[in-house]
């Protein structure tokens, strides 16, 4: 098939990144511009006034915890893939997709906790005085869950090929992409908590 | 690796409907393109009817539009506006982006740089497919009840956020959002393909200094938009939430007449929207002239058979303006109260925003200084570029003077101002790409008596539509309004108005005659030679008939930079890229093949580190 046989041509290279992994990096470029902007629009407003300040919920400590924990044993999954060693890397990817899994939960969890206190995407929920901090805060969350599953779908997919024995020494490259992508949610995680919890000092 | 690229069967689907060759998906874009275009240009002289005769009834107006929306053939006043936001939204995203970059990007991209196909053929069949998508929900919006969207293409809140605030802020302004989302998702995908393709896939010897300019272009453009779009993506969300979710990101302290009353929303920010889309907007004119420029380079070089002038300093320039376009987005937003320390800052850079245009410019008329000019329907093109860019340009040092632009802000002096240094220029560009790049495209040239003439009508037009319109400007006349004889002091432009939609009707005609003369010669134009312009670079040297992956056998290797024209010690007055220097071939071409050949035992090696790239495109990693 033309399209291998071309990749092929290309990868074999010395010095050269595989084109998929290097689009996906430049895919991540995109997303990071897409989360900046944001994050300066909420910046922008913030500046104006007319903002209510509130406490982030307490499970966004833990869903913390979790991304660092599936970063860790993403880490250890592709490490064990180069070393070939094949069951390490499914437990890897498996505690990951856990781990991942937990994060979602969390972030629900941390939904309700805002709820629970006033705190809507919108006024037509009953948000007090239509403020539009906690729009802006469920937004962050929300569109980093929605990047997040992505990754989900990706870890689920390596995993299922790592059972099958698909993932190893010799064929690195989904697991690599995979763990480039996960990192990337996982930091974009640190970042807009940092940035949200540090937001009232700017 | 096997030289059976061309010789697989394909079916008719896969081959012209569900291509995954570049090629193929450059001329879907192109087709595309052209149709949004004739749209577009047919929209703009429908309401200019309405700008000339406001009094008289247009039978064909009725006729396409129907009682609604032209009773009595009148355009009605919203729809005028509908027809102006939907003429924005096709010329600078459909055609001038999509059309203009889309093709030319896929078709150059892998025949000049030296590779089989995109990094990823199947995310740039997507691209094209997410780009029709998004072309027919928009043209669908002309079809609801409520009419398209008419608040401008800029799409400033709070009319784009409240549905009820006039009919084209309904249904019509949610497919406006749904298309543009689709359109940069689009983008997107096209642009990091060409990104990835430039970086990871030239052909041996192709090093980064030796691109031709138009890959320079491409790849900038592309990163533009990679860096750009998603912004607007981000905007656009706000503003759908806003929309549909009742979310007060844009909305504040709106009190609504007709029995609506004050709405619930408080605390939002409509020069929030103004931030995230003029983000996107202002590098979206470089992501428009960028490519146009870059065709220019090209076909002046090739037609003047010289060398173009300052290669280096235009890689620069081409780089300084891609740094500088994220760094003015405020001159658009002038009158908007901002600081005026910020005003200043943005001012400075705007005006600064020049010095590499100007470069540009002189270079493009130094290349042509004492050249061997062929004046080919490209060239001509090309040269036109140079002309309205040069025109349009020097009023944007106008219009980027915060206190001048407090007057000029949203007058026709702004229309006239980019219509002529980011619309037509980029239109001409494109025009040179086309007559130029056809014979690759297509196997046969276009008809040459008829793209003069096509050039001459279209020149001569574009300045008599624009030029009087900077007089309209000057003495304060607003643009978007609908009927000039409502108030007096607008009567004495009736004249100019009839002037400038007769010079528009002129443009649109010569359009049908490059029409007919596009796809006539598809069928019926001369068959073209395998270099019909004598170039040197690497599309020429594939052969005429289409491959899917391009060059039957090896990729052809290069040894030189693609503007070795008119060497004084040369046999022929241009030496493509693939051919090596006399006595020096050997050692060049056999450099590169041996550790290719030995690494090819190794593993695959997915984890390049970052800096050893960044260090091999800067030319800085072992050989």
């Amino acid at each position: 098939m033309l399209a291998a046989a071309k990749m092929d041509e290309y990868s074999n290279r010395p010095g050269k990144m595989h084109p998929k992994k290097f689009s996906l990096m430049l895919l991540i470029v995109g997303m990071t511009m897409l989360f900046l902007g944001l994050t300066s629009a909420f910046l922008v407003r913030e500046a104006e006034g007319n903002w209510l300040h509130f406490d982030l919920p307490t499970e966004f400590i833990y869903s913390t915890v979790a991304v660092l924990i599936s970063s860790a044993s993403m880490f250890f999954a592709l490490r064990s893939a180069k070393q070939d060693n094949l069951i390490s890397v499914s437990i890897g990817l498996a505690i990951t997709l856990v781990a991942g899994l937990s994060f979602v939960y969390l972030q629900y969890a941390g939904f309700n906790d805002l709820a629970s206190r006033g705190i809507y995407f919108s006024p037509a929920n009953g948000s007090a005085g239509g403020l539009v901090s906690g729009s802006f805060v469920i937004m962050f969350v929300a569109l980093h869950l929605l990047h997040l599953l992505g990754g989900i779908v990706f870890v689920a997919v390596v995993l299922v090929k790592s059972l099958l024995s698909q993932v190893h020494k010799k064929n690195t490259l989904s697991i690599s992409m995979c763990n480039t992508y996960w990192h990337f949610v996982g930091v974009l995680w640190i970042y807009l908590y940092l940035f949200l919890y540090f937001a009232p000092q700017f | 690796m096997s030289n059976d690229h061309g010789h697989h069967k394909q079916s008719f689907i896969s081959k012209y409907v569900f291509s995954m060759d570049h090629k193929m998906i450059s001329k879907q874009f192109l087709i595309t393109g052209i149709i949004m275009g004739v749209i577009g240009v047919s929209m703009s002289i429908l309401f200019r009817l309405q700008l000339a005769w406001p009094e008289t009834s247009f039978p064909i107006l009725n006729w396409l539009f129907g009682d609604q929306w032209a009773p009595e053939g009148r355009l009605d006043s919203g729809f005028y506006m509908g027809l102006v936001t939907i003429h924005g939204t096709i010329m600078v995203f459909y055609v001038l982006t999509a059309g203009l970059s889309g093709t030319f990007s896929n078709l150059l991209i892998p025949l000049q740089v030296g590779a089989r196909d995109m990094a990823s053929p199947f995310m740039n069949m997507l691209s094209y497919w997410f780009f029709l998508l998004s072309s027919i929900v928009l043209m669908s919006s002309m079809f609801v009840a409520t009419g398209p969207a008419s608040g401008g293409w800029t799409i400033y809140p709070p009319l784009s956020a409240l549905a009820k605030a006039m009919p084209g802020s309904g249904v019509g302004m949610t497919l406006w959002l749904v298309a543009i989302i689709l359109f940069i998702v689009s983008a997107l995908l096209g642009g990091i393909n060409y990104i990835s393709t430039v970086l990871n896939m030239r052909t041996k010897g192709m090093s980064m200094n030796r691109m031709p300019l138009t890959i320079w272009a491409f790849m900038l453009t592309a990163i533009l938009g990679l860096l750009s779009f998603p912004v607007l993506l981000g905007g656009g969300l706000l503003l759908m939430f806003d929309r549909l979710a009742g979310t007060s990101f844009y909305l504040s302290d709106i009190f609504l007449g007709g029995g609506v009353g004050a709405l619930e929303q408080t605390g939002g920010s409509p020069i929030l929207f103004q931030h995230l889309f003029w983000f996107l907007g202002h590098p979206e004119v470089y992501i428009i002239i960028m490519p146009a420029f870059g065709i220019t380079s090209e076909v002046i070089a090739v037609n003047a058979r010289k060398p173009i002038f300052g290669y280096t300093a235009m890689i620069i320039s081409l780089i300084g303006i891609s740094v500088l376009s994220f760094l003015v987005w405020g001159h658009h937003m002038f009158i908007t109260g901002m600081n005026p320390l910020l005003g200043t800052i943005f001012l400075v850079m705007t005006l600064i925003i020049a010095v590499p245009s100007a470069v540009k410019t002189f270079n493009y008329l130094a290349t042509l200084w004492k050249g061997s000019i062929r004046f080919t329907n490209g060239m001509m093109f090309a040269i036109g570029l140079v002309s309205l860019f040069i025109t349009g340009g020097l009023t944007g040092i106008f219009l980027g003077n915060a206190a001048l632009d407090i007057s000029l802000h949203d007058t026709y002096f702004v229309v006239a101002h980019f219509h002529l240094v980011m619309g037509s220029s980029a239109i001409f560009g494109m025009m040179a790409g086309i007559y130029h790049w056809f014979p690759r495209m297509f196997g046969r040239t276009m008809n040459k008596t008829l793209g003069y003439i096509h050039f001459w009508l279209t020149f001569i037009s574009a300045y008599m539509v624009f030029f009087p319109m900077h007089f309209q400007g000057l003495a304060g006349v607003p643009r978007r309004y609908y009927s000039f004889n409502i108030l007096p002091e607008f009567a004495p432009w009736l004249d100019v108005n009839v002037f400038i939609t007769l010079a528009a009707i002129l443009g649109g005609v010569a359009q049908i005659i490059f029409l007919y003369n596009f796809f006539s010669s598809i069928f019926a134009g001369e068959k073209a030679v395998q270099n019909p312009w004598q170039a040197n670079t690497l599309e020429w040297t594939a052969p005429v008939e289409h491959l899917h992956g391009n060059w039957p056998g090896e990729i052809p290797t290069v040894y030189r930079w693609p503007y070795d024209y008119s060497l004084p010690d040369a046999d022929e007055d241009f030496i493509p890229q693939n051919v090596p220097d006399k006595g020096s071939s050997e050692e060049i071409h056999v450099a590169p093949v041996t550790p290719e050949t030995s690494d090819a035992k190794e593993p695959k090696e997915d984890n390049v580190m970052l800096f050893t790239l960044v260090k091999n495109w800067l030319g800085l990693g072992k050989a």
